[in-house]
């Protein structure tokens, strides 16, 4: 799920995959790539000069994160999971964690479950105000000055909530509340691969901040591989 | 006449089958002290004093809402501002109550102490029934407010630096007229446009006046709006401290805070320095 680990090619995908299969029980792969065609806006420079402290952490002003693109069209930061199909999972215990560094949101968009346990932690010399928008959760805003410890939380429903910082007006994430733990968020060249599907048929879903969502049906037999691709239509503006 | 009649009935019997429709037509009750609100009582008040802005299904899209700066209310999300529980928690049925006597200063809701007692808290009742969360959750355990401290010049500078500290400033500004930094770019949750809170106007924040109420507003937060909860962030003792420095920002508001800020030489000099007499604009002040 991490941009490093979704940088695998097709080769070492079925390989992996054929492993599984002689280990044993184990289901499909439903693997693939998210790609843009058109022209997208360009990302502009963040102006951090009102928050010294973070803006010298950088040599050069980083990019908004609205919409991220990598070679060959590639869109990154994509979440790409099972919207209908697959049964509800309950929370693992593991926490998500999100962390604000250098006035920005560590991962842009962070995925997790239903009832898992979220964990926010600022890093910055700054104080953050973590304020998430929901529409079907409850809407909470907390403060939290540097030094101070991790704020835990959780949401019931599932929803794709934009988060903000109104200290500081262009921090900007996304947390993914999903029913269940097969998701991927694409990294480095747009791909991603949700393992261990159990045969059935899935409704697979592929949502980008800016661009909307996008859903394809595939069945899973075995422990097969199937390949879905995606393509959005880059808004210009 | 017959004819008139008749449409008069009709329209009746619509609005007597419309209006419970589109209020869920469930029953609430609230409670206040020794009163006990009934939402069918509130049902009646609302539909002539609060639909006009907050609609008629409660999602604040009433017929006046366009023309409104700080949208009215959405009941059915049920985020309110003023609470004294913890934020993202539901409010106490006090809390509603309260904000229907005093209403909400710097914005179009009105006070209500025209309505009496029982009626207020009717509606209190009647606009629990729009959410489904008033079925599902409990208001949150209200945030604990231990007794105040007595008044002291340490008090107060300790809550100076806590202003500093948490950076309280970043929007309300050094000098608490809600000019920070970050003031102008400030939306609340229904991306409208709002202001920090300047402590020179008056004595009257969003949520009450009362000292109590200055630690309740950044213990809990108002929820909906840019301005976040420090109940994890703050001690209780602290807490205090800073209530202390704020009333000295209010320096239009005689204040025992600010009296005896005032009668220190630091404090005279820190609050005559920020006076701006006679001069609204700020023109003709020499520098």
């Amino acid at each position: 799920m991490s941009k490093k680990h979704a940088v695998v090619m097709a080769g070492a995908v079925m390989l992996a995959a054929s492993a599984v299969a002689l280990a044993g029980p184990a289901g499909g792969t439903v693997s693939g790539k998210v790609t843009y065609e058109g022209t997208p806006a360009k990302m502009k420079q963040i102006d951090m000069s009102k928050e010294p402290s973070c803006a010298k952490m950088y040599t050069t002003p980083p990019l908004v994160q609205t919409v991220e693109t990598g070679a060959g069209n590639s869109l990154e930061d994509v979440v790409v999971y099972i919207s209908a199909g697959a049964p509800d999972e309950a929370a693992p215990s593991t926490a998500a964690v999100f962390t604000q560094k250098g006035c920005r949101y560590i991962p842009h968009v962070l995925a997790f479950q239903v009832n898992q346990e979220l964990k926010i932690t600022n890093e910055d010399q700054t104080s953050h105000n973590i304020h998430p928008l929901p529409k079907l959760n409850r809407e909470w805003n907390k403060s939290q000055p540097p030094g101070t410890p991790p704020i835990s939380e959780k949401y019931d429903k599932a929803e794709f909530i934009p988060v903000k910082c109104n200290v500081h007006p262009w921090m900007h994430g996304n947390f993914a509340v999903l029913k269940n733990s097969h998701y991927a968020i694409t990294g480095d060249g747009g791909s991603f691969s949700l393992a261990n599907l159990p045969p059935g048929k899935y409704t697979i879903t592929a949502w980008q901040e800016s661009y909307g969502d996008q859903s394809q049906d595939v069945t899973i037999s075995g422990s097969e591989t199937k390949t879905v691709n995606f393509v959005f239509k880059a808004k210009p503006y | 006449m017959r004819r008139i009649n008749l449409a008069g009935i009709a329209l009746n019997v619509v609005l007597a089958a419309v209006l419970p429709l589109a209020a869920g037509a469930q029953q609430m009750e609230s409670h206040i002290g020794k009163l006990t609100g009934h939402s069918d009582s509130g049902r009646q008040l609302y539909y002539r004093y609060c639909w006009g802005c907050h609609g008629a299904r409660g999602n604040g899209d009433g017929e006046n809402a366009p023309y409104l700066n700080i949208l009215p209310r959405n009941f059915v999300i049920a985020t309110f501002k003023c609470r004294s529980t913890p934020t993202g928690t539901l409010p106490l049925d006090s809390d509603l109550y309260n904000t229907l006597g005093r209403g909400i200063n710097f914005t179009n809701m009105p006070n209500w102490s025209a309505l009496t007692d029982q009626q207020r808290t009717d509606l209190v009742a009647f606009i629990k029934t729009f959410s489904p969360r008033w079925k599902t959750e409990k208001p949150g355990d209200p945030i604990q407010i231990p007794a105040e401290p007595a008044l002291s010049v340490a008090s107060i500078k300790h809550g100076s630096e806590l202003f500093q500290k948490l950076e309280c400033w970043k929007c309300h500004g050094q000098e608490g007229r809600g000019d920070g930094p970050s003031a102008s770019t400030l939306t609340d949750s229904n991306d409208q446009p709002i202001r920090p809170y300047n402590f020179t106007s008056d004595n009257r924040s969003k949520c009450g006046r009362t000292n109590q109420d200055l630690y309740k507003i950044f213990m809990t937060g108002l929820d909906g709006t840019p301005m976040p909860s420090f109940a994890d962030v703050i001690k209780p003792e602290d807490a205090w401290d800073l209530v202390h420095f704020l009333r000295t920002l209010q320096y239009n508001n005689k204040s025992p805070e600010l009296a005896l800020w005032l009668s220190t030489k630091e404090g005279a000099e820190i609050v005559n320095a920020k006076k701006v007499e006679n001069t609204y604009t700020g023109s003709g002040v020499k520098p």
